[in-house]
């Protein structure tokens, strides 16, 4: 058999594959079809692995909720653990709890999309666009049945992500426990130093608002006029980062956040 | 053929590694060689990522059209790494999140790409996919022995175990902090890539200068 003969038994396929690779047709053809194969793969492994995924992150915040509580032990069992917690959804306008959502099911981030449960924010220093209505906080009490500590859920934007995390607080309302994220996507050894258990560790003991109930806490690199109490010295080389923590953090201490809540709680009416 | 195979396993480890001969891939190198696990899981993410990206690549190496070959490339290697990324996300999510965003920064790994390009462009699949794990073991292999040195001296253990007991915890060895810092990677890879060269003389390149010498008058 001659190459003529080779040529004229080629079906459409061979023919197409046989054509230089540089050509117009050609370069769509392999774009296009490389792109679908690609999503489908990736698509794929995203749907299958969530289920793995979310099981993952939800035992990762449950930790994270444990150690900003300061009770975490590695060893013990985590849902275990997490039982020492009373869960409840806050109403943050009111700043009392609600029984309306079911506390197990009920998803902050979900609630904060949908337009029956949030609100757009129009003055919006922590930079999330939307708040919920409606948050999970949970609350440790000690043997008497008296609240210890209350773990309260904030958010806001960095540098690159929006930072997820939990503050921890005295049963006085005011005065700071701990305060830990558990997500985030800041620049690793500068913003994400946020995660740095000797910068975390400079959060006990500070407080949140004066005698006069003005709110104090910055996090910044002077020590302003209120003094040490009320200033968490800011992450050298993270400055939007670190600006960001303070933005959100005077938003969810704000009036637009758990103010009316830490109100209630220094009153005694939670 | 077997033997020619044999060698491009093994000639990546030291005759042509990716990270002392080629300098390739050092950002990485610094950021997850602080704990030998976190540098195990990358080492083992980067082999398999480099491998399977060759060998793809190399399938369809003759209908990839010059103009956009990079690019499908990057398809490739991206899907690849996200894929790498998702399962580790499902399966060892701790160790995931300490590597952060380094396992989306394989994508960007010049060893990645650098094999895609100047093998598998040119090789057949099953070649290119050993010259894969070649090369991804070569990176691997630096990569533990920065993690054993930094891990050991930076806070006394191997693996998480407990190997000198540190002041901390009640014990003697007072831990060497800059080894937990990523610049002092630089200063282990630089003595390796020292002591490489010192052991195998061939891989020392030729000055692209000449130092002018003075003679006395």
């Amino acid at each position: 058999m001659s190459d003529n003969d080779l040529n004229t038994k080629k079906g459409p396929i061979r023919r197409f594959l046989d054509a230089p690779a540089d050509s117009v047709g050609k370069t769509v053809f392999v774009a296009v079809a490389l792109c679908l194969v690609a999503s489908m793969i990736v698509s794929a492994a995203a749907v299958a692995l969530r289920p793995l995924q979310e099981v993952n992150a939800l035992k990762d915040k449950q930790i994270n909720i444990l150690q900003v509580a300061g009770i975490y032990d590695p060893n013990a069992d985590v849902v275990e653990s997490f039982q020492a917690f009373e869960a409840r959804v806050l109403e943050l306008e009111t700043g009392t709890f609600t029984d309306a959502f079911d506390v197990a099911s009920f998803d902050d981030r979900t609630a904060a999309d949908d337009p029956a449960t949030s609100v757009a924010l129009d003055d919006d220093p922590a930079g999330i666009v939307r708040q919920g209505k409606f948050v999970t906080v949970y609350l440790l009490r000690d043997d008497a049945g008296a609240i210890d500590k209350v773990i309260l859920p904030i958010h806001g934007y960095g540098l690159w992500s929006t930072l997820y995390g939990f503050i921890a607080l005295e049963e006085n309302g005011n005065d700071i426990f701990a305060l830990q994220f558990y997500e985030h996507a800041e620049t690793p050894g500068l913003g994400a130093e946020v995660d740095n258990p000797r910068w975390k560790s400079l959060w006990n003991g500070k407080k949140l608002a004066d005698e006069s109930g003005q709110l104090q806490i910055s996090v910044t690199k002077a020590v302003p006029a209120a003094g040490k109490d009320y200033h968490i010295d800011a992450l050298a080389g993270a400055t939007l980062t670190t600006a960001g923590v303070h933005n959100l953090l005077n938003f969810w201490m704000g009036e637009s956040g758990y103010a009316p809540f830490l109100a209630n709680l220094k009153a005694g009416d939670i | 053929m077997a033997h020619k195979r044999r060698e491009m396993l093994i000639d990546p480890l030291v005759d042509n590694n990716p990270i002392t001969l080629q300098v390739l891939g050092i950002c990485s190198a610094l950021a997850v060689t602080s704990s030998l696990q976190v540098a195990f899981v990358m080492a083992i993410a980067v082999t398999l990522v480099t491998a399977f990206s060759s060998m793809f690549i190399s399938m369809i190496r003759s209908q990839i059209p010059g103009s956009i070959r990079i690019i499908v490339q990057m398809v490739i290697i991206a899907s690849l790494v996200i894929l790498v990324d998702q399962v580790l996300k499902a399966f060892a999510y701790e160790i995931s999140k300490t590597l952060s965003v380094f396992v989306g920064l394989i994508i960007t790994n010049c060893i990645v790409m650098g094999r895609a390009e100047a093998f598998a462009m040119k090789n057949g699949p099953i070649d290119s996919f050993i010259d894969g794990v070649g090369n991804g073991l070569g990176y691997g292999l630096i990569l533990m022995l920065v993690g054993v040195i930094r891990e050991l001296f930076g806070s006394g253990s191997l693996f998480g175990v407990t190997i000198l007991e540190t002041v901390n915890n009640g014990g003697w060895y007072v831990p060497n902090g800059l080894l937990l810092l990523p610049p002092s990677a630089f200063f282990i890879i630089g003595l390796l890539i020292w002591a490489f060269r010192t052991w195998k003389p061939g891989q020392v390149e030729e000055r692209e200068y000449k130092i002018q010498t003075v003679e006395a008058h």
